[in-house]
């Protein structure tokens, strides 16, 4: 599996020039350049194929698109104009927003930041940990280690949420930042990544010229290993952030104080509000639309960045 | 992979190092996946026996029950129904998600097909929208004094369907996980299609092969290992939903509480207040979930040694 993916990632590492590991560059000479002899015209635009993308696309569209009109409309006109043509009340129903409950709207953004940001930090450190342990040294328990934490993929959240929740009960966590930022530290899938990370991109060649030289194993793995399996840190750092951004679950269990929520829990606490005051609804939808702006944009911003290949060439071998 | 040398595994800061960068995995490990499991299965066995009026310190007490818990989870008709609704969406979201990901993979690894990368984003998308947030907009798409389909089937003078009871709601639920769910299948069949060897379409073409056959013939064969494993992925993941029907629930009265089994746990734990019920059930769904993941996991392991062998 290593041998698949290693070009790939050396390919990818900052010293190979400026290609950004994404897909954006295949191997364009070894596929688009086929002479066109033979049989047709490759360059030839296939319309059909081209009208199924292009409405695949849309239909992806479609509900970011609704809800950056939806925004617009102010409480009256939501339930009554054609949903696509656009209102007048973005400005006010932002404020509305800002305004409603001393806004807290923002202090659940701050907290998403927060869990996503910490979380995926100290998640991709403890990946790169376990995961450099796992493929560059052979040692007792190796694969029982490796075999136990995959299983934990595979275990349903509900599983672990309750259990979770009474021990933290017991220690008197529940209710604060670390009931919900602990358990998400560590990521079976994040050292299972972190593990082909290392082995496809630290050689143990250099490993070994680093103990010749007396260099420490620490040394060793924050000098050689680190700047090597960046890429693929960049990864699953975005991964866990993204992982935890969209959780849900264990938010909504451990928190009770609306102050600590993160934006899934508060967005959906005021959605279920608004079953009874439809005049939520406005607030809801715009708040859908501000919680899901940003996350776009990172998004397009990096996905030159974001190897996609990596994480699923990963997921892949 | 590489085995170090024998010579430099003679120093103790080399042997303790691996365990060293382990430490907090281990630890993590330990304190939120091995106890708190540990502690759902202990639950599991044991129910609250009440003295007297149940007042008071000492007044409820954990005792054995056995089996008694299983075997109520397991007679249990909601648990069924909802486990026969998420098998209903499961049979839905699956092939269609995998599908529509294979097809769009396949538009994009072709090479007269335009706007690629335009399509390529626009389709993975969905993938940075949390799942309560794509449920909370796809639930308004629903609704009907919002829905643009509403005004639309109105205007036409067409039946407009109530798009979350019934049989609609299946579709309607499978649809948000379709759309949430097709552009990361999508990206890992694509980079799939992208390792494979440029050599073998440019003899197929020689031979006379139009685009489509080599997609057939062997484009599809050869990522099935990508297939296998999205559509392992998909099958766990469609299996423990609960973010959507929880979040479109308030939206309607027809998604019960136990829709998925998941919220029937959840319900059982923290509405209902039985934690030893919910604990047997979520142990029985763990169960099943890994007795499921194992049964693929060596179907799909015979199929990728048959192929290597190839």
């Amino acid at each position: 599996m290593t041998g698949l993916a290693s070009p790939r990632l050396r390919k990818a590492a900052p010293a190979a020039g400026s290609t950004p590991g994404t897909s954006q560059g295949p191997p364009a000479a070894s596929r688009g350049d086929i002479p066109g002899g033979g049989t047709g015209s490759p360059r030839r635009t296939a319309l059909l194929p081209t009208t199924a993308l292009v409405l695949g696309a849309l239909y992806c569209l479609l509900p970011v698109a609704w809800v950056l009109v939806a925004a617009t409309k102010a409480d009256d006109e939501l339930f009554s104009t054609f949903t696509f043509l656009p209102g007048s009340g973005l400005t006010d129903n932002i404020g509305e927003l800002t305004g409603y409950r001393d806004g807290i709207y923002w202090r659940w953004m701050a907290n998403s930041v927060l869990y996503a940001g910490l979380g995926g930090v100290l998640s991709t450190v403890v990946s790169a940990f376990a995961g450099y342990a796992l493929a560059v040294y052979r040692f007792r328990g190796r694969e029982a280690f490796f075999n136990i934490m995959l299983a934990g993929v595979l275990m349903p959240p509900v599983i672990l949420a309750i259990p979770q929740y009474l021990l933290m009960a017991e220690a008197d966590l529940t209710d604060t930042y670390a009931s919900v930022l602990l358990p998400l530290v560590l990521s079976p899938y994040g050292v299972y990544l972190g593990r082909i990370y290392a082995e496809a991109a630290v050689p143990m060649e250099l490993v070994e010229a680093g103990r010749m030289d007396g260099a420490g194993e620490w040394r060793i793995f924050l000098r050689i290993a680190v700047p090597m399996m960046s890429p693929g840190l960049v990864t699953i750092f975005l991964f866990q952030f993204v992982a935890i951004w969209n959780n849900f679950l264990l938010p909504f269990i451990m928190l009770g104080d609306d102050e600590k929520f993160p934006m899934t829990v508060g967005l959906f606490t005021l959605l279920k509000q608004g079953a009874s005051q439809p005049a939520l609804y406005t607030l809801v939808i715009t708040g859908a639309l501000l919680a899901i702006v940003p996350l776009i944009a990172l998004f397009l911003l990096i996905q030159r960045f974001w190897s996609l290949d990596l994480l699923s060439g990963a997921v892949k071998s | 992979m590489t085995q170090p040398p024998k010579g430099v595994r003679r120093s103790y800061g080399v042997k303790a190092a691996p365990y060293g960068f382990l430490l907090p995995a281990a630890v993590l490990f330990t304190l939120f996946f091995a106890l708190p499991i540990g502690y759902a299965v202990w639950l599991s066995f044991h129910k609250v026996r009440i003295k007297g009026l149940g007042l008071g310190k000492g007044a409820k007490t954990e005792v054995w029950a056995g089996l008694e818990n299983y075997t109520s989870a397991l007679a249990d008709s909601e648990l069924l129904a909802s486990a026969l609704r998420v098998l209903g969406y499961g049979a839905i979201v699956v092939p269609v998600m995998l599908g529509l990901a294979l097809f769009f993979a396949l538009l994009l690894d072709s090479e007269r097909v335009r706007g690629r990368s335009f399509a390529r984003l626009a389709i993975f998308l969905p993938y940075a929208v949390p799942g309560v947030i794509a449920a909370v907009l796809w639930g308004f798409l629903y609704l009907p004094d919002v829905s643009p389909f509403h005004y639309l089937l109105d205007k036409a003078g067409l039946p407009q369907p109530d798009l979350m009871d019934g049989g609609p709601l299946y579709l309607a639920m499978s649809n948000i996980a379709v759309w949430g769910g097709t552009g990361f299948n999508m990206i890992v069949i694509y980079t799939a299609l992208r390792a494979l060897p440029a050599e073998v379409y440019e003899a197929a073409k020689l031979d006379g092969c139009s685009e489509l056959q080599i997609a057939l013939r062997i484009k599809i064969p050869m990522v099935v290992p990508s297939l296998v494993l999205t559509f392992f992925f998909s099958i766990i993941a469609t299996l423990q939903v609960f973010n959507e029907p929880m979040t479109l629930k308030p939206l309607t009265n027809g998604i019960p509480s136990t829709w998925s089994p998941l919220m029937k746990v959840y319900s059982d734990a923290f509405t209902g207040g039985n934690i030893h019920a919910a604990s047997a059930t979520a142990v029985v769904l763990a169960l099943a979930t890994f007795a499921l993941s194992f049964a693929l996991l060596r179907i799909s392991n015979r199929r990728t040694t048959q192929g290597a062998g190839r």
